[in-house]
């Protein structure tokens, strides 16, 4: 015998009500908690936008202005003949950021063992590398170029070091992510052979992290063609430079025919770089390293 | 007799299959050493062009780098123990001003997050190829959402300097419209790998569009929100601590002077606040973070 719907009336329902509160509404405690978090969250929203003027004439009077000195000033883009420059600059910051991935990964690769629990068997060492990456990571692309400016110059050579710095926190990250998840039985089957620590690495670590090593740098490229883009606002060269200058100098047009090229630029890098992911190594290339997201 | 020409037989039928096999295998790795050595002069290639191209220079290197290293070394002044805390203090000189600054800064990305999570997240729906109400509608969302999170937030910063002036307002709107571009295209992406079932069954219901959003598909994608949200957060305090740089506002801006100026125990001092703050939140977040996912595990 089941129970249709239908004869259910208002006492059944106001019955089982009774017997399985939780089950039709939060109780009275969670409602309360949900409210405040809620309330407090969007009583200090308010108290944000008051601090920073929103509610004030500046923020019309600034919202007219970017409307009719910046955006309406955007277009069209114009400063085609300084285009072959603007296209050799934006080739300098792909270099850059080629150069500056490279490095790190280079850096990174050896410091990612030692950074690796099932490598490094000495914990304090495989800790403090950890940790070293990660205050290398902690400061932006922006603030190490700030520093190599004032250190080496102005220049590519600045952002190139700032680039490669980061990436090598990051890649040690990532790095030895990838070794301490791999197969143990591979190493076994090398140290049963008879192989030393080198032939471990060699034989037994290398050819399951390489291609996982491999699509995290080419993804990290991608992502340094944007950071590189703007690493030259500070002076240490790229398209950056030239895109901060237009803008300073009021040259609106033409900084929206370098804010295109970029664009286009980022793109076209993107779409090559997961085509060679995929060919290099098939499905995993799709396996992005999530924990990096400051691309999006 | 006509069994060892058998067995010759065989063996020179054996003898071919192997020195078949050698061949192809010698011809297989022929073909990966031609396919190796064309991928590492590609790369060498690839390499120099690049090294060109950016004037890499290892000479000005080995020269900057004892000066980088110094430079990070007067960071830090000489703190003696028997005078630790006056040391700290005289380093810490401003640490009143740059406080309110590092509070301005943690301010602005949380308005920053609040305001695009709010804005980006109404615009997800209609991004949402599953969702929206006509492809015109997600195809020019799409695009302006695109447009919102390529161009970085500083270049957004630079911009809205010229309008706003100088402070903390055009860094936050700096940092929202980037924002609005990444979260909606974030929670886009969860909103088309939801069920279709329960936004189905609220129209069938004689829900309209507005209620199947509210009731079908929120509950639905709640928790990753608020797990991208969280993430969000620590991103913007990133950003928020660098707009300065071109005068927008937060602790950026005394970093920026500092460092322009040559003041280097002052650098120091606030790159270690921008450090230990950096770390904190992104400790706190992934906290809520895991909260916020664990949720998701058990209420479904």
């Amino acid at each position: 015998m089941s129970v249709r719907l239908a004869d259910l009336t208002d006492a059944d329902v106001a019955a089982e009500r009774a017997r399985f509160p939780g089950a039709f509404e939060r109780s009275g405690e969670e409602r309360l908690k949900n409210w405040l978090a809620w309330g407090l969250g969007a009583a200090l929203t308010v108290y944000c936008l008051y601090r920073f003027e929103f509610f004030s004439a500046t923020f019309l009077l600034g919202i007219s202005k970017f409307g009719q000195v910046v955006v309406s000033r955007l277009f069209p883009p114009t400063g085609y003949e300084n285009l072959p420059l603007f296209i050799k600059v934006m080739g300098e910051t792909i270099a850059m950021a080629f150069l500056g991935t490279l490095l790190g990964a280079m850096l990174a690769f050896p410091l990612s063992f030692i950074a690796s629990k099932n490598i490094t068997r000495s914990r304090p060492l495989q800790f403090g590398t950890r940790r070293f990456a990660d205050l290398l990571r902690s400061f932006d692309y922006l603030i190490w170029a700030l520093i190599f400016v004032r250190a080496i110059g102005l220049g590519p050579l600045a952002g190139i070091m700032a680039i490669a710095i980061v990436e090598t926190g990051t890649f040690i990250k990532l790095y030895s992510e990838a070794i301490e998840n791999l197969d143990r039985k591979q190493i076994d089957g090398v140290t049963s052979a008879g192989g030393n620590g080198l032939h471990r690495i060699w034989f037994g670590v290398l050819p399951q992290v390489l291609p996982m090593m491999l699509s995290n740098t080419l993804y990290m490229f991608e992502h340094n063609v944007r950071s590189a883009s703007i690493l030259g606002i500070v002076g240490a060269g790229g398209i950056g430079f030239l895109l901060a200058d237009r803008l300073r100098a009021y040259e609106l047009q033409e900084a929206c025919l370098i804010i295109i090229l970029v664009v286009l630029t980022v793109y076209a890098i993107d779409y090559l770089s997961t085509l060679l992911r995929e060919r290099l190594i098939g499905d995993r290339a799709r396996r992005e390293p999530v924990d990096d997201a400051k691309q999006v | 007799m006509t069994i060892s020409d058998a067995a010759l037989g065989a063996a020179s039928g054996e003898r071919e299959a192997a020195a078949r096999f050698e061949q192809q295998y010698a011809a297989y790795r022929r073909s990966k050493a031609i396919y190796n050595t064309m991928f590492w002069v590609a790369f060498i290639g690839c390499v120099v062009a690049a090294a060109i191209t950016a004037k890499f220079d290892v000479w000005t290197l080995i020269q900057g780098l004892p000066r980088t290293t110094e430079f990070l070394v007067r960071m830090v002044p000489p703190i003696g123990l028997s005078t630790f805390a006056a040391d700290i203090q005289e380093w810490y000189w401003g640490i009143g001003k740059w406080l309110d600054s590092l509070l301005n800064t943690l301010l602005m990305a949380y308005l920053a997050t609040v305001l695009g999570t709010l804005i980006g997240g109404a615009m997800s729906f209609l991004a949402a190829r599953n969702l929206a109400p006509n492809y015109l509608t997600y195809w020019l969302v799409r695009r302006s959402l695109e447009v919102a999170r390529t161009v970085p937030d500083i270049v957004w910063a630079l911009m809205f300097v010229m309008a706003f002036g100088i402070g903390p307002l055009p860094g936050v709107l700096a940092i929202t419209v980037h924002t609005i571009g990444a979260q909606g295209k974030l929670f886009a992406e969860v909103n088309e790998n939801i069920s279709p079932l329960p936004p189905d069954g609220i129209r069938s219901a004689g829900g309209n569009w507005l209620h199947e959003i509210r009731f079908g598909v929120i509950p639905q994608v709640m928790p990753n929100y608020m797990s991208y949200s969280f993430w969000r957060i620590e991103l913007n305090v990133r950003s928020a601590t660098i707009v300065g740089f071109v005068g927008a506002g937060g602790i950026g801006h005394d970093l920026f002077t500092s460092i322009q100026l040559l003041y280097f125990a002052d650098a120091g001092a606030i790159l270690l606040i921008v450090v230990a703050t950096v770390m904190i939140i992104d400790m706190l977040s992934e906290k809520f973070r895991h909260s916020a996912i664990g949720k998701a595990s058990f209420s479904h």
